[in-house]
């Protein structure tokens, strides 16, 4: 794919001296860094570091003793889970969390709950508004089952699919809310070399055609080094580098705690 | 319909507006519903294309080289090329970049109509070796919004373009269609090349047409019937049943929404008319016995009791025999409560007719169908004829015969056991080959099949044994066929694919891919572990199975006079499946034998020893070119080996 083409925007949501503590432990420590619109952002660094904490406070579910989030020009202490939703901020966990015993098809429409416009009653009476809502919900539901190519599983209760394909469904739900930025949490843990290749064309793919803006987590190195445009990496709660994958990947102190001091 | 159809393909689609302008010709399901184009409709997207295709310079005797799924925009440039008087050149989808090179370049394909990024990419690879490729349109955008290749055209974009070439060359179109008549090709189809490079077999109007009509005029077809199209369009049966006799009979042909949907999307549309090959209908009843032995104990009971029953009257009452009252009615409950619902779930509720053809079919695979009223034929062809040279005839369908000479077809059996031809559907040539052409069709209009079979003296059916070059003798002076004696072990379920050796040797040794489902299901039950492919297929629980099938053949050998010197000696399960991106299959899944030889030799060196074990290493390639290095412990198992029925050994001397 010729990525010249790509826009890469102003700084859509910066992080300055984020610090978070639980008690006495200090999980993230004078965190400092920003999300361009359009880039592909990957966080890394070995378990522990801290990366699923920063995704959380990016939307909103943990609160930094310190530090602003600025979304979009606005400067805020701290997010809402809710008001990160609405504002276009969507992700995927690291766990499934998926609605087990629904299908595929009702799994992601939960994605566009955020986007429902009809009151219970309207809902409840169905005819009408309702009835044309659902509609235009379930043609755009129909698009990310298209794009995800996941036709064959359209009706089939998440529990009972492969892992590959729920964390497909996962990212489905995420991209129902048709979010600005996109959080995903190790979207390819467990998944197998051609699994991987799927999900990294489906991240490049989504940045590309919607221009979604994407902030990865993500253990495999061929991976996050492929995919993204800069990486900041984290090691117990600490920053210790920020920048293209080239950069990142011959910086000393990165090599010595992420991918071991060779001895 | 009228006794004579018109003579080319874009007179038939007017014929069609005219007749039935607002009756669906077309459906695809697409964002999860079915939409669907009139007669009409198609007609006018056909033109429009046309003009697109006029534009880009497309003309008369040209190539139109069409790659992808089945999609309604491909079929309809099929017709736009006919109606310029191009020939349609459909490639299969799966091939390989390589393959594909060969093909096009043969070809000498000026523009390709594509499905997607996929096949673009594969284009582009080879772009270099094809320089003849003028134009590539895609139908699908998805990916390639960045390609920037002047040469690269969207689908909609050509239409757009056709639609102002249409408005300013007036009848430009019109003039090319009365142009052409029966005598111009129709389109090239590629032969999947189980030997050597595939050839590109030349088909006139004439031939396609006539041999769609005749057998739409044998089993009494409709304008009313439905079908649905999932087999490669480079395949000569798709290009029959889902476009030359949609096209005659006026019928709606459905394309499914992709590859892995095409259950569901059989079980939406109910075709009445159908084809599968003998592997499609094998995989179902797998499916369904494994699902019915998971199924609750009611269930269970009730499905094995009426099966039972239908085993014994569902072909006489399809076959239109008398049984007893009771017995009648008693398959009336079971239709109501098993075989309809069953029927149902696989979306072949409805169908007046079903083929089968291209290997031979497992009796009791066949009877199941059957039994459940499921008018399930066999069929006999090539891509040389247009498919149809025998079919069975209603009320006389048997298991191990394909059946009668279609209408206006002559066969006749030579010396050494091969079939020759003659019909309205005997191709026009092999593109570029005159010595292929020559060696094939004689100069009297027979055709070589290439085939060996005979006559059945009772019913008058044909019978096919083996491809005539490879019937050959083992040092004991048997005749070695291995294809039937391979198609004696795949009617197992537990076996998938076997490659018999034995020509010129003292005896037969056999390779043997398990069918992972049934075996791993089998495992299952008994609770073995396995991990995959290549563990399953060494364990020697799987080995002992697998040897009792090996045996039952070889008993079954025995009582045949004529075939009984070629018992199975020894066999292995071999260590990986026969696939097509490995060159071992060709891309319709029928096993290169002579390949396999020459790559497992050593495994083939080990048969033929005394040894019990053999390692080898083996390269593979994925499905995106890269290959990788394969190896394993092989083991190999003696089979029981039966004295030959000397009765009829006897009497046959």
């Amino acid at each position: 794919m010729d990525m010249n083409e790509r826009k890469i925007g102003d700084v859509i949501l910066a992080l300055d001296n984020i610090s978070l503590s639980f008690g006495a432990m200090k999980v993230l420590d004078d965190i400092s860094f920003d999300v361009r619109q359009g880039e592909i952002r990957s966080i890394i660094g070995p378990n522990g570091a801290g990366k699923s904490s920063m995704l959380n406070v990016i939307n909103g579910f943990y609160h930094p003793q310190e530090g602003s989030i600025t979304f979009r020009g606005e400067k805020r202490k701290e997010m809402d889970v809710h008001k990160a939703a609405a504002s276009g901020i969507a992700r995927t966990f690291q766990n499934i969390a998926l609605f087990k015993g629904m299908s595929t098809l009702d799994n992601i429409m939960t994605g566009r709950n955020l986007k429902m416009k009809c009151n219970i009653f309207q809902q409840g009476w169905y005819w009408g508004k309702a009835q044309k809502e659902e509609i235009e919900h379930r043609q755009k539901v129909e698009e990310i089952i298209d794009f995800l190519e996941i036709q064959n599983i359209r009706k089939t209760p998440v529990g009972r699919l492969p892992y590959g394909f729920q964390k497909r469904v996962e990212l489905g739900r995420a991209l129902a809310a048709e979010p600005d930025i996109l959080l995903l949490d190790e979207p390819m843990a467990g998944m197998n070399v051609e699994e991987k290749e799927d999900m990294s064309r489906f991240i490049l793919d989504i940045n590309d055609e919607f221009g979604t803006t994407i902030i990865l987590i993500e253990h495999d190195m061929g991976v996050v080094m492929d995919l993204s445009d800069r990486v900041v990496v984290l090691d117990y709660g600490l920053q210790l580098a920020d920048g293209p994958p080239d950069e990142v990947r011959s910086n000393q102190t990165v090599i010595d705690a992420y991918l071991g001091v060779s001895h | 319909m009228s006794n004579k159809p018109h003579d080319t393909f874009p007179r038939l689609l007017a014929s069609h507006v005219k007749l039935r302008p607002n009756h669906t010709a077309m459906r695809e399901k697409d964002l999860g519903i079915w939409q669907s184009w009139t007669w009409s409709q198609v007609s006018k997207e056909v033109q429009t294309l046309a003009g697109g295709l006029a534009s880009l310079g497309l003309k008369r005797g040209e190539k139109l080289a069409i790659i992808g799924d089945n999609r309604p925009r491909l079929y309809w440039g099929m017709t736009a090329a006919q109606t310029l008087g191009a020939i349609p050149v459909p490639l299969y989808q799966d091939s390989v970049a390589d393959e594909m090179a060969y093909i096009l370049d043969n070809a000498d394909a000026k523009i390709a109509l594509v499905e997607d990024q996929e096949q673009v990419d594969k284009l582009l690879e080879i772009r270099d070796r094809c320089p003849q490729i003028e134009h590539i349109i895609f139908d699908d955008p998805r990916g390639l919004r960045h390609y920037d290749q002047p040469f690269l055209h969207n689908f909609e974009d050509i239409q757009r373009q056709g639609q102002e070439y249409n408005q300013q060359h007036g009848d430009y179109l019109n003039n090319e269609m009365a142009q052409s008549d029966g005598d111009e090709i129709a389109i090239m189809l590629y032969t999947s090349g189980t030997t050597g490079q595939p050839k590109g077999v030349v088909l006139t109007n004439d031939n396609v047409i006539i041999t769609a009509h005749n057998g739409i005029v044998r089993e009494g077809l409709t304008a009313d019937e439905d079908v649905l199209a999932y087999l490669p369009m480079a395949w000569v049966g798709d290009n029959l049943f889902s476009y030359a006799q949609s096209l005659v009979a006026g019928f709606c042909v459905s394309c499914p929404e992709n590859g892995s949907t095409v259950t569901n999307d059989l079980r939406e549309i109910g075709p009445t008319y159908y084809f599968a090959p003998p592997r499609v209908y094998e995989n179902i009843l797998t499916q369904v016995m494994i699902r019915m032995e998971d199924a609750g104990k009611l269930k269970r009971s009730m499905f094995h009791y009426f099966m039972e029953h239908a085993r014994k009257n569902g072909v006489k009452i399809l076959n239109g025999e008398k049984v007893s009252v009771t017995d009648s009615l008693l398959y009336k409950l079971g239709s109501f409560l098993v075989y309809g619902p069953l029927k149902d779930a696989l979306g072949l509720g409805r169908i007046k007719l079903a083929y089968t053809a291209g290997e031979a079919i497992g009796p009791e695979i066949f009877e199941f169908y059957r039994s459940l009223g499921i008018n399930i034929k066999q069929l006999y062809g090539q891509t040389e004829c247009m498919v149809f040279l025998c079919v069975q005839p209603d009320g006389e369908v048997f298991a191990d015969t394909v059946g009668t000479p279609a209408i206006d077809v002559e066969i006749k059996i030579d010396d050494n056991g091969e079939i020759l031809y003659r019909s309205p559907g005997v191709f026009h040539s092999y593109y570029k080959n005159p010595e292929s052409t020559a060696s094939t069709k004689t100069a009297d209009g027979w055709v070589l099949t290439g085939d060996a079979g005979f006559f059945d003296e009772q019913n008058g059916h044909l019978k096919i044994i083996d491809r005539a070059k490879d019937v050959g003798k083992l040092n004991n002076g048997t005749m070695f066929a291995p294809k039937y004696i391979e198609n004696k072990l795949k009617f197992y379920s537990f076996i998938k694919e076997a490659v018999l050796f034995g020509n010129e040797r003292d005896h037969s040794c056999a390779f043997i891919n398990i069918d992972i489902e049934a075996v791993g299901n089998w495992a299952e039950r008994r609770n073995l572990a396995y991990s995959g492919y290549i563990d399953l297929a060494a364990q020697s629980e799987v080995y002992g199975l697998i040897k009792e099938c090996v045996n039952k053949v070889n008993k079954d050998l025995s009582k045949d006079s004529r075939l009984g010197g070629s018992q199975i000696h020894r066999f292995i399960i071999l260590h990986k499946e026969l696939d097509a991106d490995d060159g071992e299959l060709t891309r319709t899944r029928k096993v290169k034998r002579n390949f396999v030889g020459d790559r497992y030799k050593v495994l083939i060196d080990a048969l033929y020893s005394n040894l019990d074990e053999c390692h080898v290493k083996t390269q593979v390639t994925f499905e995106d070119g890269r290959t990788g290095l394969l190896e394993a412990d092989v083991k190999i198992s003696n089979a029981e080996v039966y004295s030959i029925d000397n009765l009829t050994a006897a009497s046959e001397v």
